[in-house]
């Protein structure tokens, strides 16, 4: 991954950084510039809670080059506390044992690493909560 | 008044037992167990680092301290062996993802198995001189030891963040003091993988030498006797030193406890004493008395007594208990994914 786009992301994948549209309330993650709802053009700035439910998975067993040391693994669509959906790696789980409904922790976890040389790309999975 | 208004502590939920260890390399599990007084120890996964782990111990520290504003802390240090990068300091991710960009001091610090006190220490001067409100001060690691030397039976992972500050703390610094002399215990060179140590060297005149150093010290500043303590925790390379040189200093096996992590947690170096704090504060009553001593390769101590204070019963269950995350929800792995997760497998790139 370019740092120019590790830089560029870091906001919402580092801390869940979301906007609020101020005229109609819609949550978009990532932040964009004009409201999918309604057309307006200011957001305020609202950081997404760390919790929520699964809604649905997918288990990658052969995975992209980059990612092939942690086959199998899974990806999910999580509902947030706040009724944002948010798709993550789901991570430090049997992918046997993930099920739809399961409740879920966003944990900050390093996503993927560019060679020995290059730089380290960090971001939100989440992890089954258990506490 | 100067103290710790938020502390937490992040470990992973993998464990590798010796028996594990030792079957791979023909060695007697239970003298292992016995001279180390050690039983297994955390391994982290591919995706976790000292990066992550700072990050995950500061968000419970943030959680502990209330509703402090991130972008008020002043300066984060971190300190580690293991930062995941040589040039490029780790203190910039935790601050980003914590929020506390652009307007802060960071720098990652570096001394074996004290490098996570050295930040608290420099938090506190900085916060106590006013130049800062708040003090982020981080000890974590994913420590390294080489396959089949007595390291690897300890090299943990785990990190403990401490938010310094002057309102609303938890506990109040009393006193410190460092004790440092040059003693060539343990290293690793530039562009090795793997440290080196000088084998019993590191017990005495290294580890007991210094921590004892320090401790007699502090208590000699202090004016304070060993009984005036409800807790004690000293740096736990694994698990006979801190309940030897405990000992030693005239503090009972039952002061000890409740720090003591190593065990079952394993060296988490950098984050060891500060890890083995947060769990005292987790069970600590109002004006308890806790003294910590760090310990350091190369070699030094960090001291610090701490005086307890009403609010840590308010705060201690804003966010997960330490010794939860040490004893439920723990996978244990053999030795190959273990040294999968560790990168002790050499691939082609």
């Amino acid at each position: 991954m370019f740092p120019s786009r590790i830089w560029r992301d870091s906001k919402h994948r580092y801390r869940l950084e979301a906007g609020k549209c101020t005229k109609c309330g819609k949550i978009v993650f990532p932040y964009r510039l004009i409201c999918p709802e309604c057309g307006h053009r200011e957001f305020e700035k609202v950081i997404l809670p760390d919790t929520g439910k699964l809604m649905t998975y997918s288990v990658i067993r052969v995975a992209p080059s980059q990612f092939t040391d942690q086959a199998p693994y899974a990806v999910g669509i999580a509902e947030l506390e706040n009724g944002v959906k948010l798709l993550a790696q789901i991570t430090d789980c049997d992918v046997e044992k993930i099920k739809v409904g399961m409740e879920i922790r966003i944990e900050f976890r390093r996503i993927q690493t560019d060679s020995h040389q290059g730089v380290l790309s960090y971001g939100y999975k989440f992890v089954p909560k258990w506490y | 008044m100067v103290g710790i208004v938020g502390y937490g502590a992040h470990m992973p939920r993998h464990r590798i037992k010796v028996e594990e260890i030792a079957k791979v390399w023909g060695a007697d599990a239970p003298s292992y167990k016995k001279g180390l007084m050690l039983r297994e120890k955390s391994v982290p996964p591919p995706d976790m680092d000292t990066i992550t782990l700072s990050v995950e111990a500061a968000k419970n520290a943030l959680k502990r301290a209330g509703n402090i504003d991130p972008a008020d802390i002043g300066a984060i240090y971190i300190g580690s062996e293991s930062h995941p990068y040589a040039v490029k300091p780790s203190g910039t991710v935790v601050a980003e993802a914590l929020g506390a960009t652009p307007d802060i001091h960071c720098a990652d610090y570096e001394f074996a198995c004290k490098a996570g006190s050295e930040a608290m220490f420099v938090c506190l001067g900085l916060v106590k001189s006013g130049y800062i409100k708040y003090g982020l001060a981080i000890g974590g690691d994913t420590s390294q030891g080489a396959p089949s030397d007595a390291l690897e039976y300890s090299a943990a992972a785990g990190a403990a963040a401490f938010i310094m500050g002057t309102d609303n703390l938890i506990a109040e610094i009393q006193e410190t003091h460092s004790f440092m002399t040059d003693t060539p215990d343990f290293w690793r060179r530039e562009h090795e993988f793997y440290p080196q140590h000088a084998g019993r060297f590191t017990g005495e005149p290294a580890y007991f030498r210094t921590t004892m150093g320090a401790a007699d010290a502090i208590l000699k500043k202090s004016g304070m006797k060993p009984r005036d303590f409800a807790y004690a925790v000293f740096h736990q390379p694994n698990g006979k030193f801190p309940m030897r040189v405990g000992k030693m200093l005239g503090f009972t096996k039952e002061q000890i406890e409740p720090g003591w992590l190593s065990p079952t947690l394993g060296n988490t170096y950098s984050g060891a004493s500060p890890m083995g704090l947060t769990s005292t504060l987790d069970i600590a009553k109002p004006g308890d008395m806790i003294l910590m001593v760090s310990y350091g390769s190369g070699a030094g101590s960090d001291a610090f007594i701490w005086k307890v204070t009403d609010r840590i019963d308010e705060v201690r269950d804003k966010a997960v208990r330490t010794r939860k995350l040490l004893d439920e929800n723990l996978t244990y792995v053999d030795y190959g994914t273990y040294a999968k997760f560790r990168h002790k497998i050499l691939k082609n790139e």
